[in-house]
């Protein structure tokens, strides 16, 4: 105890030197707040970055873990795809418009035959009437794309006009700015990759590669996407113009189709029916 | 320590922070340079002064700074670390038998020792002033040379002082 206070007597500069820097230090902590946010920024960084650290670490001793669940989930969505592709069971999905608060539900349907190469293309599918499906429903491609509308009903077949085919027309957007067209084909393109999107006001500006949806009038739901832009300002001479736009789905290897129901399509049809033609 | 010396310390301490507070605090070389001549009054105290009263004046000096410079703490500890380099200073170049002169100053002690000791007690002042007003090592560049320019702005205007003093006691 003696030895301890002759050595701090000794050094006694360096010992006052602790004490008033200490106090000169703290004072500017804690009364300059310029200072005081720095310290509380550096050490929360300090803070921050280990907890970084440490959560790196985590994920890492949770790999184990999170492989399990996904290879749980694999297994489950390969058990729903397989149930898709099962065909011959009356598997449906369901989709929900959120738009139009309408309620698709897509019956999933195989092509038994299919055309591209006419003027006026159809495609047979094996479903009908026992599926429920009846006559002006939508049909649409798996991935991306239209595919027609159904023309004739039988009991277990039906048969689709196709979008090849000069007496169908869709009602699309330009999905950029929601102009109004609508989606053909055929006069004089026979390209079963190709199709016209007719009557775009030619103020409307568009560009090559713009993505074209379905407009959510009539059978089909809306927002599906259609096709792309290939070439624009084909002039028709009138105020309107028309797109050249090259198909998403390929309808040479067509293989299965969805047909939507469309839970109000009757409903609408029959309200539509009232109004007085003119 | 007689009461003249007292008096002169006292007198001197009034001077200097008069003339640092409302004449020095307006003199700014581009935000660079900002000279601090206070601490001249710590330089130059008696050489057989207690380490304690050293702190406690050079303490409540730094305290004075800051409550006119608005920054707290900044001074205060600059003060107390020109207090420890003060007497590391001392204790190493001057022989501790011989403390025949009264101060520290430059009229006693010679311009050599005078303006080395001026020098690296100004220095590590500024350095710590500096460094605690900045509060940050990212500026590092920017704040060391605000200290040395300032740092030989506040040894130019002190050996002014010093050599002004110096003749008039002399003659």
């Amino acid at each position: 105890m003696r030895n301890l206070w002759i050595f701090i007597s000794r050094y006694n500069a360096f010992f006052f030197f602790i004490i008033f820097f200490g106090i000169g230090i703290y004072l500017t902590l804690k009364n300059n707040s310029y200072q005081q946010s720095i310290t509380i920024n550096s050490t929360n960084e300090v803070v921050g970055s280990a907890y970084e650290r440490l959560n790196v670490l985590k994920h890492y001793l949770n790999l184990g873990q999170v492989n399990d669940s996904l290879a749980i989930e694999n297994a489950r969505l390969k058990t729903e795809i397989l149930a898709l592709q099962n065909i011959d069971s009356n598997q449906t999905v369901k989709v929900k418009d959120t738009i139009n608060q309408q309620q698709y539900t897509l019956l999933a349907a195989k092509v038994i035959k299919n055309s591209i190469s006419l003027r006026n293309n159809y495609i047979t599918i094996n479903r009908g009437s026992t599926d429920g499906i009846v006559k002006d429903m939508a049909v649409i491609s798996p991935q991306k794309g239209v595919v027609g509308f159904v023309q004739e009903v039988s009991e277990h077949l039906a048969i689709i006009r196709s979008l090849l085919n000069k007496n169908t027309a869709i009602s699309v957007f330009i999905k950029k700015n929601n102009a109004f067209g609508s989606l053909v084909w055929g006069d004089g393109n026979f390209d079963y990759q190709k199709a016209y999107v007719k009557e775009i006001p030619n103020h409307i500006k568009v560009k090559v590669g713009d993505t074209i949806i379905t407009s959510g009038v009539g059978s089909f739901p809306g927002g599906i996407e259609v096709g792309k832009i290939t070439k624009t300002g084909i002039s028709t001479g009138d105020s309107f113009m028309t797109l050249e736009i090259s198909l998403f789905n390929n309808f040479s290897t067509l293989q299965y189709v969805y047909v939507v129901k469309d839970r109000l399509g009757a409903e609408q049809k029959n309200l539509e029916s009232k109004l007085p033609n003119e | 320590m007689n009461s003249r010396t007292i008096f002169i310390n006292i007198f001197r301490w009034f001077v200097l922070l008069f003339v640092q507070i409302f004449l020095l605090r307006n003199l700014n070389y581009y935000n660079l340079s900002t000279p601090f001549i206070y601490i001249l009054f710590i330089l130059v105290l008696p050489f057989r002064i207690p380490n304690l009263l050293l702190f406690i004046l050079a303490f409540f000096t730094g305290l004075t700074m800051d409550a006119f410079y608005d920054t707290l703490g900044v001074h205060t500890s600059a003060c107390a670390v020109l207090a420890l380099v003060r007497i590391l200073f001392i204790s190493v170049s001057v022989n501790r038998d011989a403390y025949d002169e009264p101060e520290p100053s430059l009229g006693n002690m010679g311009f050599k020792w005078f303006s080395l000791y001026a020098l690296i007690c100004i220095l590590m002042h500024h350095l710590v002033v500096f460094f605690l007003e900045a509060f940050k090592f990212s500026e590092f560049v920017y704040t060391l040379s605000r200290t040395m320019i300032s740092g030989i702005f506040t040894l130019l205007i002190i050996l002014l002082v010093e050599f002004t003093f110096h003749n008039r006691k002399a003659n």
